[in-house]
């Protein structure tokens, strides 16, 4: 059959696509605060992504330049404001490392405590905001039921629901009141049926692993080259974590806790019989495992609280040294990095002498993560460009500082 | 950190004047490299089997400088920069910082960005760890494939985290002070 020149089927053949920017952001609702994306398309694919940030940039380290140790703590709330918790956390085991402060017993495993129920809130939204980014309404709402639960929780304990400011220089700022820890039990105990319910709406739901499986994949010598932490750099299989890896002022805290780092070893994940199968179309580094660590995480994080529980409940000693709020600072500098949900969280500080530090430093998980999103996004198809961002579970208030 | 002294010696053989200082006592112990070595120091650690730094955490940069004249006569140093690079080891599991003394400005030209080589090519990390750097701290990172500010808006004058650093009085007719 000839074909004539005004044949309608030409034209379908003939369509060119030109090169184009698109603009993602700064205030696409599946950016995860705001981030804008520039993307150069070729129709539906990628070939290159630009990452603009800053809009969150609130000058932390220069303000933190101007204020005593204690009172730069509400600074670093609003860092990663999912994980304030952690983010203080970080702080005052720095500031403590630099003063060479000891810590006592029962103020350590209130840290635990805290910490790990902060990592399950913050893993909640990780979780349910990215399925947001895949087009799925419901699994947020089932993550933020039970984060509410938690925020309630912390509220009983400092009074804030977002910006708490409750770990502190030496400890924490109160103990923990009475019969919460009952409370505490009595939440993770109706809390641990509905991670089946996650994983029966994310985890093997044929059109998740459809979006993820397979899906960004990153390599572990890209992971380590690029400086990736937390679920991120294990989900490419690199066994670290910096609660058991850490420095010994912060590993210390998880002395005698029997845990696993969540990474996979030959195909499996620690305990992974009990959880959904790892599905055939996987690839290890891909946004599935990213998502399928954060959801171990979780159920490893209820059994770290339960062991802390009976540790917290025997410790003895106050909560919390006492310090003056303008403690001099001895001079020099000191370095510190824990494992907040999103990554290693670092802080930086240079001291004069004086009770105001010289240089503060806060290095941010996010942003490494953030920075491989060009070498991810290369070649896939825009549609995929929020699957792999949101994989990354980035905070744009840390990235930005 | 690796272990004792016999490292320092054996990085002070290797490179001699290009390793200019050392503080394996400090919290964090650290080495100073002279700027020309940089690149060449880190490819070293990160590669050497013992060693294997092959993990960027932070790069950041302190700005000793006290504008108070006062005040400064007390500091005890003079004034300069210092880049801090804090390296980890996946395999070894031992940390390290690497530090590089700057002039404030280059040749002492007020206004003009002292320069380290980038390495960029050694930790991918560092690439846009040090578009930071650049960007509030003011340093030129020579050889760099991308030096752009990233926190600040591309057209933002001076950089806010020098001692010195005065606030412009006003950006896009918005009023800052």
């Amino acid at each position: 059959m000839s074909i004539e020149v005004d044949d309608p089927r030409i034209i379908e053949f003939d369509v060119r696509t030109d090169e184009m920017l698109v603009n993602m952001g700064p205030q696409h609702p599946s950016t995860h605060g705001v981030l804008r994306l520039v993307l150069r398309t070729d129709g539906e694919i990628v070939s290159e992504t630009t990452p603009h940030l800053g809009y969150l940039h609130r000058c932390a380290e220069k303000i933190g330049e101007n204020l005593t140790p204690r009172q730069f703590i509400p600074y670093t709330d609003r860092m990663d404001y999912l994980a304030g918790m952690n983010m203080n956390l970080g702080w005052a085991l720095t500031v403590e490392k630099l003063m060479k402060l000891e810590i006592p017993e029962k103020a350590k495993h209130l840290r635990v405590i805290i910490a790990e129920l902060n990592r399950v809130a913050s893993h909640l939204v990780g979780m349910g905001a990215y399925g947001l980014d895949l087009g799925t309404f419901s699994p947020f709402l089932y993550a933020f039921r039970e984060r509410e639960k938690i925020l309630d929780l912390f509220e009983m304990v400092c009074g804030a629901r977002l910006t708490y400011s409750y770990l502190t220089v030496g400890g924490a700022t109160h103990d923990l009141p009475q019969g919460w820890l009952q409370k505490c039990e009595k939440f993770l105990k109706d809390f641990e049926p509905v991670i089946a319910e996650c994983h029966a709406l994310l985890t093997t739901n044929s059109i998740f692993i459809k979006r993820t499986a397979g899906i960004g994949v990153m390599s572990a010598e890209m992971a380590i080259d690029y400086g990736c932490t937390g679920p991120v750099l294990r989900g490419s299989g690199v066994d670290h974590d910096l609660r058991r890896d850490g420095e010994e002022r912060y590993t210390e805290m998880y002395d005698g806790y029997a845990f696993e780092v969540i990474v996979e070893k030959d195909g499996h994940y620690p305990r992974d019989h009990q959880y959904p199968a790892v599905p055939r179309e996987a690839i290890l580094g891909d946004c599935w495992h990213r998502f399928y660590v954060r959801m171990l995480e979780v159920v490893q994080a209820i059994d770290l609280l339960r062991q802390a529980f009976d540790r917290y409940s025997t410790a003895k000693g106050p909560h919390s040294l006492s310090l003056k709020l303008g403690e001099k600072l001895p001079k020099g500098e000191a370095y510190l990095e824990t494992e907040a949900p999103r990554g290693q969280m670092g802080f930086y500080i240079v001291s004069d002498g004086t009770s105001i530090p010289w240089r503060v430093r806060a290095r941010s998980s996010c942003f490494c993560n953030l920075s491989v999103t060009h070498e991810l996004c290369r070649g896939v198809l825009i549609a995929d460009v929020p699957a792999i961002v949101g994989s990354l579970d980035i905070v744009m208030g840390e990235i930005d500082r | 950190m690796p272990s004792g002294p016999s490292f320092y010696d054996s990085l002070k053989k290797k490179f001699g004047g290009l390793i200019t200082g050392e503080n394996l006592t400090a919290l964090d112990p650290w080495i100073e490299v002279a700027p020309d070595g940089l690149v060449e120091v880190c490819q070293y650690l990160r590669d050497e089997p013992s060693l294997r730094f092959n993990f960027l955490n932070c790069i950041t940069c302190v700005d000793y400088f006290e504008p108070d004249e006062k005040k400064a006569a007390k500091t005890g140093w003079q004034p300069h920069l210092e880049m801090v690079y804090h390296l980890y080891s996946l395999p070894n599991k031992i940390s390290l910082v690497v530090k590089v003394m700057l002039p404030r400005w280059k040749d002492d030209v007020a206004g003009e960005l002292p320069e380290v080589p980038t390495v960029s090519g050694v930790w991918s990390t560092a690439d846009w760890h040090e578009r930071e750097t650049y960007d509030l701290s003011g340093i030129r990172f020579v050889g760099h494939p991308n030096l752009r500010r990233i926190l600040c808006p591309e057209d933002w004058v001076g950089h806010p985290l020098r001692k010195d650093y005065e606030m412009p009085l006003e950006y896009h007719g918005i009023r800052n002070r």
